[in-house]
């Protein structure tokens, strides 16, 4: 409408890049919906207690974040292992109550520890590398968006062939496709859950490390994105990867634009009528099987 | 009426707090417990008697609060049409979500994600809206007089919540020995059963979604006329969706008391927290988050429940 063609290409270039790293964000999530069929209200708050694992290898032993993403992924996926088995496994006893209120439980604790540790300020690392851009074309892109996008996508592959290629993620999919059958074979389902929930957690970690150069990280700074994160799932379909990944890059644009057109403060409301809309015309999502 | 007797001597026995206490730190303390109980008391008709768990009880709560403030600071109505129109108005929105989102076939999770969803765009939108005040908020005008439902004394303001929070409590009575009552409990135990039964699931559930909301934006007209301010933050803030639904969870979900006791449990708990670790902001909330996660680690799933169960061993 109003804008000139390039504004509105670095836009919708921008929102891809962005919405990369929510579909990360949003992978974790759905990976976990779709072994262990729980929708995980902890996954924002995890992501808080990420990016302040970001934020305090930074500030406190000088490691890059993009350095820090491994080693705080296996952490993350301890962390997470150890969440499913010990808290979110028994307390479930196969309710769907249960398990949204056991994850709101998680959440409270996890957001309100950061709160008590790190007080309510929102703070920032000053990565010299923020500011600059990539030259796309007539678009300018900030240089820690294209290395976000780098990095789902590589993070991306890396699950493709953890499960297609090893025995873990053959065990993965065959307790997301028939719970029983797998372990009358003797596969350890607690285990599997457990390692799925490792693994969904371990993504979110990643994506912490990739978003730290460019947001801002409070206590709270989590719910802004499990939000647009549910959106994605939702409409990617709860439980499929590639929906999430598209999910993501569609979002992303959306903000972008939505941004763009009705400033920053409407901006969240298309993302939220799109959720909306989407879980009452189409809750199995665009490429969802089951409801 | 049957069982009505515990319920007026909990509200004689609190009534008698402003008589003993003095402590302004009591009263608000006690205040505020009994608007969140009032709230909470709303969220258990839908989530605690029709199994349906709303995340997003803000929506009802921010609108009865919004309302009764816009009607009196834009319009001039007097405090109580004002709030009695906030009432009227959040049951609207919970009949127009319940009927999106009922009709839809939303359950479970599924439900639980759009009322969140729902709460959190009215949020952005009164925020951003010129007449809620915006991220600035609106005050009401100060006037402590009983005519403009604002009153010198927080005694008084305590025994009118106490009022509200009886006739609420005698509501849910009333709503668990009805025909709906039952009806929605069968709802809750198995939806299908229910159906094949003859009962109108729908209906069912759209009426007690809109009581439910009705119950829970008089909460939200009491705060307003409380603390005399909102932000869109306070009135559909998260932190009411959780309060609403976390009390009934804890004091005892599809039960009359089960509210007002999990109010009390959690906001006591929550202050003795805070008076022994001092001013750290989170800690009362950690607690929260923690006696959620053991009463549903631990059934039956409340602690009413469980000191029955230690009883009986």
């Amino acid at each position: 409408m109003g804008f000139p063609p390039e504004i509105i290409l670095e836009a919708v270039l921008n929102g891809l890049l962005t919405g990369a790293v929510y579909g990360l964000v949003a992978l974790g999530l759905t990976l976990v919906y779709g072994v262990l069929h729980i929708i995980n209200f902890a996954h924002g708050a995890l992501l808080t207690a990420a990016m302040y694992g970001a934020y305090v290898a930074r500030t406190a032993l000088g490691i890059d974040p993009y350095v820090a993403a491994l080693p705080l992924a296996a952490l993350f996926f301890l962390l997470g292992y150890a969440v499913q088995r010990l808290v979110i496994g028994p307390a479930s006893r196969g309710k769907d109550e249960n398990i949204l209120l056991v994850t709101l439980g998680l959440s409270i604790v996890i957001e309100n520890l950061m709160l008590a540790v790190f007080r309510s300020d929102t703070r920032s690392i000053d990565a010299p590398y923020a500011m600059d851009v990539v030259e796309f074309g007539p678009a300018l892109l900030g240089y820690p968006r294209v290395v976000g996008f780098g990095a789902t996508i590589l993070v991306g592959i890396a699950l493709y062939l953890l499960m297609t290629r090893t025995a873990t993620g053959k065990a993965i999919r065959a307790v997301a496709k028939e719970r029983t059958g797998a372990a009358l074979v003797g596969i350890d389902v607690a285990h599997i859950y457990a390692v799925t929930f490792g693994i969904g957690t371990a993504c979110l970690a990643i994506a912490a490390a990739l978003l730290l150069p460019s947001f801002y990280v409070s206590p709270r700074v989590g719910n802004a994105f499990v939000l647009v994160a549910f959106t994605i799932v939702v409409l990617g379909g709860m439980g499929s990867v590639v929906g999430a990944l598209l999910g993501g890059l569609i979002i992303g644009v959306v903000e972008s634009l939505s941004g763009l057109y009705l400033g920053e403060s409407l901006g969240q409301i298309g993302i939220f009528l799109i959720f909306i809309l989407v879980l009452l015309v189409r809750p199995t999502g665009l490429f969802g099987a089951r409801a | 009426m049957k069982g009505a007797l515990p319920i007026l001597a909990f509200a004689v026995l609190m009534g008698l707090a402003p008589l003993l206490v003095a402590s302004n730190v009591v009263l608000n303390f006690l205040v505020f417990t009994l608007i969140i109980a009032l709230a909470a008391q709303g969220w258990n008709l839908l989530g605690g008697y029709g199994g349906q768990y709303s995340f997003g009880h803000a929506a009802f709560f921010g609108t009865g609060a919004y309302v009764t403030a816009i009607l009196q600071v834009r319009y001039g109505m007097n405090a109580y049409p004002a709030f009695t129109a906030g009432i009227g108005v959040a049951a609207l929105v919970g009949l127009a979500i319940g009927f999106l989102a009922f009709r839809s076939g939303l359950r479970g999770s599924y439900f639980a994600l759009v009322t969140l969803a729902f709460a959190e765009v009215f949020r952005v939108l009164a925020n951003a809206a010129e007449m809620t005040g915006g991220a600035a908020g609106i005050l009401i005008r100060l006037q402590a007089n009983p005519a403009n439902f604002q009153f010198a004394e927080r005694g008084t303001f305590l025994w009118v919540a106490l009022a509200l929070v009886t006739l609420a409590l005698l509501a849910t009575l009333a709503l668990e020995r009805s025909r709906l009552g039952a009806q929605l409990v069968a709802v809750r135990e198995n939806e299908a059963a229910a159906q094949a039964l003859g009962v109108d699931v729908l209906a069912v559930k759209l009426r007690a979604i809109t009581l439910s909301a009705a119950m829970t934006g008089a909460a939200g007209g009491l705060y307003a006329q409380y603390f005399l301010y909102l932000d869109a933050n306070i009135a559909y803030g998260t932190w009411i969706s959780v309060e609403a639904l976390l009390a009934p969870i804890v004091g005892g979900a599809g039960t009359v008391f089960g509210p007002v006791l999990g109010a009390v449990i959690l906001h006591g708990l929550g202050e003795a927290t805070k008076s022994l670790a001092g001013s750290i902001p989170g800690i009362d909330l950690v607690i929260f988050g923690i006696v959620l996660i053991l009463v549903v680690r631990f059934p039956p799933r409340d602690l009413p429940g469980l000191l029955r169960r230690r009883r009986r061993a």
